[in-house]
């Protein structure tokens, strides 16, 4: 048989499955598109595995991995999927334009001190204003941002530091 | 035009047009099954080029457990059962011609390079069960254990994500 047979197939669903990942709005329509891509590079390797009668079997045996990466993928990212719709309500990736949560007003932690500013309150992000905040490193340098502003300057929303307490 | 070469054609038109359905159509569901037509077409693509194991592991995990797994996702989603009108974002203009763009590139590169690129399809021996588990448990005896580990930490990380209280405010 001639090569280009599987050849051309797995060229035309990877083209396919891109067109499908670029113009799904449906997140679980995304990875059915990135299936046909793995599925299509899988049809690439047994091929040229069966072409060059490879004795290590080295393209059906990485085609055995990529199916079972695939299925583990999917497994992880329809995880996140359904945890975005839970926290979102919706899977249509162009209208999740924002990386930052919604604006909460969550019960403050009891071990926190009682500085805390008016307006917005991210969860877990509460520092007493002031120098004598303790940096851990990596952190922005506080003349940077509002980090060692005054009470007045600074409120609780801590654009750099979103990490928990 | 040999026997393998016309079954391997209607077995790629059969992917192939299921492929499209899949990244075409207005019923979400309806994807998920084509998406299962196109998986088992290329099992048979793999029969026809004497992959056997490949062809039933494909049939097992991808067919079996890979499409019900997204056809919950659609349930969990709440995906609109049904013809729907808004799968489709603005990009599908620029979308079909990238992958045009994509399918010619390759097609172009592939038709130059293997021009006169033949296989000998004998059955068997290459893509037998006792070949393939010979070259795992031998030559990759070390990736099959890793991805081992791969799958036991997406496992957890699948069920740590599913938790009801991850990501509500104050649960951290």
């Amino acid at each position: 048989m001639h090569l280009l047979f599987p050849l051309v197939l797995s060229a035309l669903l990877f083209a396919v499955g891109i067109y499908g990942l670029l113009a799904r709005r449906n997140a679980v329509l995304l990875l059915m598109s990135v299936e046909l891509m793995l599925n299509a590079v899988n049809l690439d390797l047994v091929a040229f595995d069966v072409w060059l009668r490879d004795n290590l079997h080295n393209g059906q045996t990485l085609t055995l991995f990529v199916i079972t990466v695939a299925a583990a993928e999917v497994g992880l990212g329809l995880a996140i999927v359904l945890q975005v719709f839970r926290v979102r309500a919706t899977v249509a990736i162009d209208e999740l334009v924002e990386l930052a949560e919604p604006d909460t007003q969550p019960a403050l932690p009891p071990d926190q001190p009682a500085a805390v500013q008016p307006g917005a309150v991210q969860p877990g992000a509460v520092r007493p204003a002031g120098p004598a905040t303790a940096r851990r490193p990596g952190l922005a340098p506080a003349g940077a941002v509002t980090l060692g502003a005054g009470p007045a300057g600074s409120d609780g929303a801590e654009p750099v530091d979103g990490a928990p307490s | 035009m040999t026997a393998y070469e016309v079954v391997f054609s209607l077995l790629g038109a059969i992917a192939l047009g299921s492929a499209v359905l899949v990244v075409s159509t207005s019923n979400v569901v309806r994807a998920a099954l084509w998406l299962v037509v196109t998986l088992g077409a290329i099992a048979g693509c793999y029969l026809v080029l004497t992959a056997e194991f490949v062809a039933v592991v494909q049939l097992l995990i991808y067919v079996g457990a890979v499409v019900v797994l997204l056809l919950f996702a659609v349930m969990f989603t709440r995906a609109p059962i049904g013809p729907a009108t808004d799968l489709d974002s603005r990009n599908r203009p620029i979308a079909a011609l990238v992958a045009l763009a994509t399918a010619g590139l390759l097609i172009t590169l592939l038709v130059d390079a293997f021009r006169h690129a033949y296989t000998d399809l004998t059955a068997g021996a290459p893509g037998s069960a006792e070949a393939l588990g010979g070259a795992v448990f031998r030559t990759y005896v070390l990736p099959f254990e890793v991805v081992s580990v791969l799958l036991l930490a997406a496992l957890i990380g699948a069920i740590v994500l599913s938790r009801p209280d991850v990501g509500t405010p104050g649960s951290r």
